[in-house]
């Protein structure tokens, strides 16, 4: 078989669409691409200096790092945002998993109706839900406290572990408990040695999402958290809004490393996922 | 004891399998039924509830509502309004009062206030003792304002969030244009949300057809591109945008390079900076679900119709787009629902003309504290946002929802 000569319009339509699509791109990457090289500026300008464009050593510097490290309210809010993604990380994941497992049996009554309310945290309104977090964190004592924000953080973070549980398990076939079984393994064994490291990548995933959510999250900690609860996220908005310093430009290359280290983790256990058969993405 | 059958066994297992895998969700959904639905249904019940005027002025109200806001209101009334006054004078609860009134009717603050501190000193006649303090008591409105505000279930806030308000006897008016606000807040926001829906469509579908046509290598690397963004922080990402298009920033500088310090456009701190800023951090929810349908699509089918002797466009538009559509319409909900309830990017790029109703309830609840006002447009908002939800799960289904 012989491919047909592309005509000249064809062969336009060709480059017009990579270029658009390369444009599309830029427009998706620039915005992360300028803030690397800005947070190195030597001066205290949101914009490239005539120094940085001409190559000139002198045009750059690390004062902005440095900055974070002397700066003892950076400190803190990293220690807060830890604390607090990863417990609620741990709450969200083990509340999700077995709801995700729940899900994955079709003889649950009422299945879909309980699905669309446990993903319903990702499309509710935030300004609502911290709305009536406030309340509810201020009337039982919670809020101003780590514990507060770690439970909304949870709640916040669910509907990833569900989702990504719920399409792990989907993929999953229990034939090979079964199988397992038969063979002589107790369902102890089964557990660990089949179902968990078959869906494991999957958790780690959904986990990785809800760490990812609440290490970005703002609004409810701008609601219910107290200056005791200084993390990351309420630290940048504040430096947004008030006095904007490149020191925020240095947090945010770090942050888009740190970023960029949980999209291959999660895409690598994505690969590993592939042998399960189930439809990717 | 006789055996089971078979079908009794099956049933039985089929119960404790129900009830095993219902056991398994009730954790997650009492969690969130006590940390999430329950907050929020209270939150949302303040916008219909308010028993302030009825616990602060309680004899006041109860004659106030026996009142049917024609005319002169009851000597009665007056008598117990001047009674409750100088009693939550003395109780200091009188800010709580005229706060409440205040949001019903501007002025209201100052007329309570001033009149409370006087109450003790009233005699018969009260209703010439209220008139000596402020000529505005001789208006039936005033008095219907408290008689309307004296009910727990009040619709004042939704009326309010309407643009409307109530005379005293019931029939409602629109506000005075400048206090029109809600409305417009309203349009905007499903505007906003239309237009980056728009947006991320006309710039999404043609990377996600481009990213599905590249071989496995390559398609792999472009989404990883694409998912970056999606990982990176939101608030990193809008100071991005701040530096990259603020007056003294980078595009401007350009702009500034070839054009003058005339070329200088104003790009942030507008609705043109949250317009650019949402639709960058929507796309990917609108390519991902585009490009999975695209993988889909067997190419057999195009080349088909090509051979069948259509051309390339009529190939793209009859056979390609109407089987890649349920995709796009999955992305474009999801980004339509998500854009409804912005807040952070707005509050930070947008400036003054750049807010969405997001914004306008977290400034009743924190600023304004007219928190039945923040519950009212609240409701209205995510009322949309449930009908939407739903015809997504419907037409869609949650199951499509995939994160990368």
């Amino acid at each position: 078989m012989t491919a047909l000569k592309p005509t000249p319009q064809e062969k336009f339509e060709k480059v017009f669409s990579r270029g658009y699509a390369y444009l599309v791109l830029a427009f998706l990457l620039a915005p992360l691409l300028i803030i690397v090289p800005l947070s190195f500026n030597a001066e205290p300008y949101f914009t490239f200096t005539p120094k940085m464009l001409s190559l000139n050593p002198d045009g750059y510097s690390l004062r902005w790092y440095q900055d974070i490290i002397n700066n003892p309210q950076w400190g803190e809010a990293i220690v807060n945002s830890l604390i607090i993604a990863i417990a609620s990380t741990a709450l969200a994941t083990i509340l999700g998993t077995l709801a995700a497992v729940g899900l994955a049996r079709s003889n649950l009554p009422f299945r879909d109706l309980i699905m669309a309310l446990l993903i319903s945290p990702l499309v509710v309104p935030i300004v609502i839900a911290a709305a009536g977090m406030y309340f509810f964190y201020s009337s039982v004592g919670l809020a101003q406290t780590h514990l507060g924000l770690i439970l909304a953080h949870t709640t916040l973070g669910v509907p990833f572990v569900v989702i990504t549980m719920t399409a792990t398990l989907s993929g999953f076939d229990r034939n090979l408990i079964k199988a397992a079984l038969s063979l002589g393994a107790d369902p102890m064994t089964a557990f660990f040695r089949v179902t968990l490291p078959l869906v494991a990548p999957g958790m780690i995933s959904g986990a990785l999402f809800a760490f990812a959510a609440s290490f970005d999250e703002v609004v409810t900690v701008l609601f219910i958290g107290g200056p005791e609860q200084r993390t990351i996220p309420k630290q940048m908005w504040s430096g947004i809004r008030e006095q904007i310093s490149p020191t925020i430009l240095a947090v945010a290359t770090l942050l888009i490393i740190f970023s960029s280290l949980l999209l291959l983790a999660v895409e690598l256990l994505r690969r590993r996922n592939l042998p399960l058969g189930q439809a990717q993405r | 004891m006789a055996a089971e059958t078979l079908s009794e066994q099956y049933k039985r297992s089929g119960k404790s399998g129900r009830r095993a895998a219902f056991l398994l969700v009730l954790p997650l959904l009492a969690f969130l039924t006590i940390t999430f639905f329950l907050p929020i249904f209270n939150m949302l019940n303040r916008s219909i509830d308010d028993p302030t005027i009825d616990r602060l002025l309680p004899r006041a109200a109860e004659s106030l509502r026996a009142w049917n806001g024609k005319g002169r209101p009851p000597f009665g009334a007056i008598a117990a309004l001047a009674d409750d006054l100088a009693r939550a004078q003395s109780l200091g609860t009188v800010g709580q009062i005229a706060t409440r009134l205040n949001f019903e009717r501007a002025g209201m603050r100052s007329l309570i206030m001033k009149t409370a501190r006087e109450a003790k000193t009233f005699a018969p006649p009260y209703a010439q003792a209220f008139n000596a303090v402020d000529l505005q008591w001789s208006d039936p409105e005033v008095w219907g304002v408290i008689r309307h505000a004296s009910a727990t279930r009040t619709s004042s806030y939704y009326i309010a969030a309407m643009d409307q308000t109530r005379k005293a006897d019931g029939t409602m008016v629109p506000r005075a244009e400048e206090e029109q606000v809600y409305i417009l807040m309203l349009q905007r926001t499903l505007w906003v949300a239309l237009l980056v829906t728009v947006l991320c469509f006309v710039l999404g579908y043609p990377l996600a057809y481009f990213i599905s046509q590249q071989s496995d290598r390559t398609r792999n690397l472009l989404l990883i591109l694409v998912l970056l963004p999606f990982w990176t922080s939101l608030l990193v990402r809008t100071t991005s945008w701040i530096a990259l298009l603020q007056t003294n920033g980078i595009v401007n500088d350009a702009l500034a390079f070839v054009g003058g310090d005339g070329a200088r456009l104003e790009l942030i701190h507008n609705m043109t900076g949250t317009l650019i800023a949402m639709t960058h951090i929507l796309l990917p929810f609108m390519i991902l679900p585009t490009y999975s349908v695209m993988l889909s699509v067997p190419p057999a089918l195009t080349r088909a119709a090509v051979s069948l002797g259509a051309t390339p466009w009529t190939a793209f538009w009859r056979v390609y787009f109407p089987m890649t559509l349920p995709g796009a319409a999955a992305g474009g909900l999801l980004v339509f629902i998500l854009a409804l309830g912005y807040y952070i990017t707005p509050a930070l790029v947008g400036g003054r003309t750049g807010q969405l109703i997001s914004n306008m309830i977290q400034f009743h609840m924190q600023t304004s504290l007219n928190w039945g006002l923040a519950a009212a447009l609240g409701g209205i908002l995510l009322a949309c946002v449930t009908v939407l939800y739903i015809i997504y799960a419907r037409a869609i289904g949650l199951n499509r929802l995939r994160l990368g």
